[in-house]
């Protein structure tokens, strides 16, 4: 007989059961959308902050003082140590390297430019866009993946190629344009592209390393390396000295991705260097990581707490409707006890029913902001169902529960007669 | 018979009487509904309530958290810089000129540089500042002190290691000039900062000469508002290069802007979800209320 009512029930009523349903599941799409958004916020920030460019800094350590006023570098160009580039594959070597979004090298050198015979410039030997090759991984790194705010108008150079760009001070001061040549240490190169980045190499020549490297006359040679990763804001645990902690703690250090662990494992794989963070991208990034997040679960309450109301202020209006059937239900012998468990076994199937259908909606719904906003996947947790579910069927029980009671309580006579 | 106190109007009694007691059975009606109803109308006031105060803290936060989260990418430092063009020097007023033409929405830092020479014969680049100001500016600089008197000097962690690895006194010399300095704090941010030795500005001008050459300025607003004062500061510096930090100004653009769509489509969909709420209570009190309306 129960489950007879309760069938008979959904298909005379249809029309009230999907007003119900409606509001079950945009409540349960809303909640499930804005939690999986606020997990994932962390992450689609955190790539974000990338733009700001390299958070860690790889020198020799045995290098002298950079000797540089406004970019211009006063120290002689073979001066001071040098990392070696076949070892910078070994970054993607370190246990964080999923963290490690891309690095570029960079060898600042003198050259005097063949006819003009003026001052001599910066060329700075860097990476572009180089596939890079490491056990099983091949990579892309570069300034175009470190340095996000350089703008070329022309073209990139091929980084095997002997093409330059001309920082955009340095080609109006010689009148270059994209296609013209220029002559560096006697060996003649084409200027490809205008390069505008807002700082000192706006006054100089980035070429592919290998040009730099020539001009210096050492091959492999690189001064420093700029590595851009995804760091975890940094605790009081993340300054800690790796050196003075007892074996767990050590372990746990060096496999949280704080922006000082990764470095610790960059020294590790690149013999003679040190690694530093760079302190201006890589402290601010935590505030405003952390900022940003506690704004979105701040919102993500609200919605909960928007479509909890919604959902309990739907369900108490479809059981409120039906005072009439609780009270031919008493007066034919019907306990409370059975009134009560017939509504409960409504709210839990439609709870489920839109639990589900919501759910899907809400993982659309997350993947379209997700798409629409960052450009990549919102992923959202499969564990998240049955909490999900877990939720909207407590919520649909707690806006029953008010109306079922005053429905339970009504004295049949009244409610028969429509005078409750 | 009673009489009116006072003479009305045949037109004022034919008013009286056909709006007074029509507005005052609708006031009842409406009075009665929510005393006899109590729990049905506080409800619905509550459910409304709450919807409206959740959609307009949503539409407030969206508006405010821009202005809060500018604030926090300040913490990034100068988003201009201000430096001579070649061959010439900034004007001595050029802070004054620089705060009067932005205000307060801006802080402006002046930093004046100088290669000197230390006693073994090594080079190393001294920097003349207003550590007041930078340390406003730049939030970032790790300091284990700052200096306060003329002859201290605040070092680089790289500079430390070749001027005074044992934290002693030592002596720099510009141009013939030498001037006696005591280390007082280390400095360490990573960058070219590590490598150089930081003075007083006006120390660092008696011993030198040189006055500032870049002023490193943090204008807080939108891409707007920095555009204007970039555009400022061309025409009251005509003898500088005004240039943005494009590092700082794009990718705080770039995630100010995700941050603003997520925010924005959040907002939208709590607002939706506040409407349906109030629609379904306001369902629910009309069909409640089905038979007072004979229908």
């Amino acid at each position: 007989m129960f489950p007879r009512l309760v069938y008979e029930s959904f298909r005379r009523q249809t029309r009230r059961k999907l007003l119900a349903g409606v509001a079950i599941t945009l409540g349960v799409a809303v909640a499930t959308a804005m939690i999986a958004v606020a997990t994932d916020i962390g992450d689609k920030i955190n790539h974000e902050l990338r733009t700001y460019g390299a958070n860690l800094v790889v020198t020799p350590q045995e290098d002298t003082l950079d000797v540089e006023i406004g970019g211009v570098n006063l120290k002689p160009p073979s001066d001071g140590a040098f990392l070696n580039e076949q070892d910078l594959p070994k970054i993607r070597g370190t246990f964080w390297h999923h963290n490690i979004v891309g690095y570029s090298p960079m060898l600042p050198v003198t050259a005097n430019l063949g006819d003009h015979a003026a001052d001599p410039v910066t060329v700075l030997g860097t990476y572009f866009s180089k596939p890079v090759h490491f056990g099983k991984d091949d990579v892309v790194t570069g300034v175009r993946i470190t340095h996000p705010w350089w703008k070329v108008r022309g073209t990139w150079p091929d980084d095997d190629s002997p093409d330059v760009l001309a920082g955009e001070h340095f080609a109006a001061k010689l009148g270059l344009k994209p296609g013209s040549q220029i002559r560096l240490h006697g060996k003649p190169h084409r200027v490809v592209g205008i390069l505008s980045t807002g700082s000192a190499e706006d006054d100089q020549i980035v070429a592919p390393l290998a040009v730099a490297q020539e001009v210096l006359g050492k091959p492999g040679a690189v001064r420093r390396v700029y590595v851009s990763a995804l760091t975890k804001p940094q605790d009081a645990f993340a300054v800690r000295d790796p050196n003075t902690m007892n074996p767990q703690d050590r372990d746990r250090w060096y496999c949280s991705p704080y922006v000082q662990s990764i470095a610790f494992q960059i020294e590790e794989v690149i013999p003679h260097s040190h690694a530093e963070q760079i302190r201006q991208v890589a402290q601010n990034e935590g505030t405003v990581l952390s900022r940003i997040q506690g704004l979105m679960l701040l919102v993500t309450l609200a919605a909960l707490f928007a479509s909890a109301l919604a959902v309990s202020a739907a369900m108490a209006t479809a059981i409120f409707e039906r005072r009439a059937e609780v009270g031919l239900m008493r007066a034919l012998g019907a306990g409370s006890l059975s009134v009560a468990a017939l509504f409960f076994a409504e709210a839990l199937l439609l709870a489920l029913l839109g639990g589900v259908v919501g759910f899907a909606g809400g993982s659309l719904l997350a993947h379209q902001i997700g798409r629409s906003i960052f450009n990549s996947q919102i992923s959202i947790e499969p564990v998240l169902f049955p909490i999900i579910l877990a939720i909207a069927v407590c919520v649909t029980f707690a806006g029953s529960a008010a109306a079922i009671r005053r429905a339970v309580r009504l004295d049949p006579v009244f409610a028969l007669r429509g005078e409750a | 018979m009673s009489t009116s106190p006072v003479m009305q109007t045949p037109q004022q009694v034919a008013d009286r009487r056909s709006g007074g007691p029509h507005t005052s059975m609708f006031l009842r009606m409406l009075v009665r509904a929510a005393v006899l109803r109590r729990g049905r109308a506080a409800a619905a006031l509550f459910a409304m309530v709450v919807a409206a105060a959740v959609a307009t803290a949503m539409m407030n936060l969206y508006v405010d958290v821009q202005a809060k989260l500018r604030t926090e990418f300040r913490n990034y430092g100068a988003n201009v810089v201000v430096v001579a063009k070649d061959g010439q020097n900034l004007p001595a007023d050029a802070l004054t000129r620089i705060e009067s033409a932005l205000g307060p929405k801006a802080l402006a830092v002046p930093f004046s540089y100088a290669v000197a020479r230390t006693q073994d014969g090594k080079s190393v680049v001294v920097a003349g500042t207003d550590f007041a100001r930078a340390r406003q500016l730049n939030h970032w600089w790790n300091v284990s002190h700052w200096p306060n008197a003329p002859e201290d000097a605040l070092i680089g962690m790289r500079a430390a290691a070749v001027v005074s690895p044992n934290r002693q006194p030592f002596d720099l010399t510009f141009q013939e000039h030498t001037i006696h300095l005591t280390p007082v704090g280390l400095l360490q941010t990573g960058a070219g900062e590590d490598s150089r030795i930081y003075l007083d500005q006006s120390a660092f001008q008696n011993w030198t000469g040189l006055t500032p050459s870049t002023i490193e300025i943090a204008v807080t607003g939108s891409t707007l508002e920095i555009e204007q004062g970039i555009e400022q500061l061309t025409q009251v510096l005509p003898t500088a290069d005004v240039r943005p930090v494009r590092q700082i100004l794009e990718g705080e653009a770039n995630v100010l802007n995700k941050t603003r769509a997520t925010l924005y489509a959040a907002a939208a969909l709590i607002v939706l979800t506040a409407a349906l709420c109030v629609l379904a209570t306001l369902i629910g009190w009309v069909f409640d209320r089905r038979r007072d309306f004979a229908s």
